[in-house]
């Protein structure tokens, strides 16, 4: 083991189990009217706080990982979700196929959202319908919540009107966006698929009927067979791609995507450490979402935060801009 | 327990009232130096000083680990953290806990190559352990199949000398996990060169003839623990049923570990691993033990 990592490792260790309440990591932000401590959120669907709070008991809220809690994708009705297998372990990365289970929208607004309430964090809900109606019905139940700070609507569905996903073309976004608007004040952030042909003319266009942030990237498609019958591994036959696998790309699509905006740009996509975080906001994101990371390390979020921290007081950031637009500038090879 | 309003019967999992035999796990990943190794035939043990973890996981929990230098090598993986129920614990003067590894595939190939001064990142313990049934109403008899004999072994180190545990192992290379046990237990093996060449279910229905009124402790590949589960449910006998299944994170977040129960799907890392067998229609199931 080299010194260097062996450095690094313990430093990490000491930040992420500071006690007290997550150290704002730099600058508390503003996300759509709401303030946040910093700017390290969860994707959704990659931290239950719920199940969380049961597995670490108290310390999960006296040193919660997140500036702002992201609930899990709810429906309208009850979903159990997919098949298992459910994962598979790639190259630097996970595949999965879960299939959004869930206790439906009553359950959620019933036995979920009076907890996730008492988090020390704002709250995000995210929400999926399969067409207008199911999305309106959602964005009006929870919109009407007071504890709910944001509405993220996931777009990475198939709209079952026009067979279209409603994240993969700007008309089908924007129409999605023009139902909800009018329902809610709440802010709503609108998450992109990464699949869409031209992701910044979807987020525009989200934009432009009113959402209020957009967030993205959300997993890649991908596939894997099982070695020993050559038939699909997943229970759901394909699933999505997340980890490091996808770093690269979400740096793009981000970068691509804040640079057409001017609202804000929640970014994601194989974040594993403060520097994978600090890309991100440079390429234009304001926050910052862990996802896969989490299933390593349970405090992925609040150590990510604190070499955030550490980062932006030694090299201060010179704030949100088209760093891809940039010429190239070479520090020495990190080879 | 948790003082969490979180726990319990209100937010989905334990059943009213019953005292979930869970220990909380400290948030986050944390640094554990590997202290010793020992060597058991086809297994390995290996120990790690966890002074930051708790020293009272509940037999069946389990951790998620990692070794801290060279996770991911070749092809990328292993990538995710693996799932080990704790084999042993010896609480004083600090935590220090036994994984028992047999080298399946490139994670566990990793963690079983570890030597004493390296490091591995642990985290846990996770999920629901066995639920001690008091011994005056019904004797324990514990069933372990291969490297599920390792939290047989953690429940009867807290039970009494005399427990009865029946083990199977498919060969006498494996069967030197029965040397880690205290206690005088009975082995079969698949081949026959170590113990009775017999199922270990074989063993188990012996034992139940004798007694059936006992209560049934078992961890194992699928096929041995829906054999467990028929032949339970088929005598109206209690058991319990420590299961795996592919993992990703532990501690309920990436919904990825589901197995089928009577009442739909339940994530293995929060409600079990050990469920009640009545509570399975089968112990088979695709992702089971991957």
């Amino acid at each position: 083991m080299s010194l260097e990592s062996s450095a690094r490792r313990a430093a990490s260790s000491a930040a992420a189990t500071a006690a007290g309440p997550l150290p704002p990591s730099a600058a508390s932000i503003e996300l759509c009217g709401v303030r946040l401590a910093g700017p390290i959120l969860n994707g959704s669907g990659t931290f239950d706080a719920i199940a969380a709070w049961r597995a670490f008991g108290d310390e999960l809220v006296e040193r919660f990982p997140f500036h702002a809690f992201v609930s899990k994708t709810i429906t309208l009705e009850p979903r159990p979700g997919n098949p298992p297998p459910r994962l598979w372990e790639t190259p630097a990365g996970l595949l999965n196929s879960i299939g959004l289970p869930n206790k439906g929208l009553e359950g959620f607004l019933a036995e979920d959202l009076p907890v996730l309430a008492r988090l020390p964090a704002p709250l995000v809900v995210s929400v999926m319908g399969v067409d207008r109606d199911e999305l309106a019905r959602l964005v009006g139940a929870v919109g009407a919540r007071e504890e709910v700070a944001l509405i993220e609507l996931n777009f990475s569905c198939p709209n079952v009107e026009t067979g279209l996903e409603m994240g993969g073309d700007p008309s089908e976004a924007a129409r999605a966006v023009e139902s909800v608007r009018p329902l809610t004040a709440t802010p709503l952030i609108a998450k992109l698929s990464p699949a869409a042909a031209d992701r910044a003319a979807v987020a525009a266009a989200a934009v432009d009927a009113g959402a209020d942030a957009v967030s993205l990237i959300n997993t890649l498609r991908g596939a894997a067979l099982d070695p020993r019958t050559r038939r699909p591994w997943l229970g759901g036959a394909t699933g999505g791609l997340s980890g490091p696998a996808i770093r690269a790309i979400a740096l793009h699509q981000v970068a691509a995507v804040a640079r057409r905006l001017d609202v804000p740009v929640i970014g994601m996509g194989g974040v594993a450490s403060g520097e994978h975080a600090a890309d991100l906001l440079s390429a234009g994101a304001t926050a910052v979402a862990v996802g896969t990371d989490s299933f390593r390390d349970p405090g992925a979020g609040r150590r990510i935060a604190a070499e955030l921290g550490a980062l932006e007081r030694s090299h201060p950031s010179e704030g949100p801009r088209e760093t891809l637009d940039l010429p190239p500038r070479h520090g020495k090879i990190p080879a | 327990m948790t003082s969490s309003p979180a726990a319990g019967r209100a937010l989905g999992g334990a059943e009213e009232g019953a005292e979930e035999p869970r220990t909380p796990a400290p948030l986050g990943r944390r640094c554990a130096a590997v202290i010793g190794v020992e060597d058991h035939g086809a297994y390995r043990l290996i120990w790690a000083s966890d002074t930051r973890g708790p020293p009272d996981p509940c037999p069946g929990q389990f951790y998620m680990l990692a070794t801290a230098d060279r996770w991911g090598s070749e092809d990328g993986r292993p990538y995710l953290p693996r799932a080990f129920s704790h084999a042993r614990v010896v609480s004083d003067p600090a935590p220090r806990v036994a994984f028992l590894l047999d080298a399946v595939g490139p994670g566990t190939e990793r963690l079983g190559a570890l030597e004493p001064g390296e490091e591995l990142w642990l985290s846990g313990p996770f999920g629901v352990g066995f639920r001690p049934v008091p011994a005056s109403d019904h004797r324990p008899v514990l069933v372990g199949g291969g490297i599920g004999a390792a939290p047989i072994l953690a429940l009867a180190d807290e039970l009494d000398s005399g427990t009865t545990v029946l083990l199977g192992f498919r060969s006498a290379a494996h069967a030197h996990g029965a040397e880690l046990f205290a206690a005088t237990v009975a082995v079969a093996t698949d081949d026959g060169s170590r113990g009775r060449h017999a199922l270990v279910t074989d063993l188990l229905r012996e034992e139940l003839d004798r007694d059936p009124e006992a209560v049934v402790y078992a961890c194992g590949p699928p096929p041995m623990l829906e054999a467990v589960r028929a032949l339970c449910a088929a005598r109206g006998t209690q058991a319990q049923l420590a299961l795996e299944s592919g993992m990703a994170c532990g501690f309920g977040a990436c919904f990825g570990c589901v197995v089928p129960t009577r009442n739909g799907f339940v994530r293995l890392c929060l409600d079990g691993p050990v469920l009640d067998a009545d509570r399975l229609e089968t112990g088979l199931f695709e992702g089971a033990g991957q």
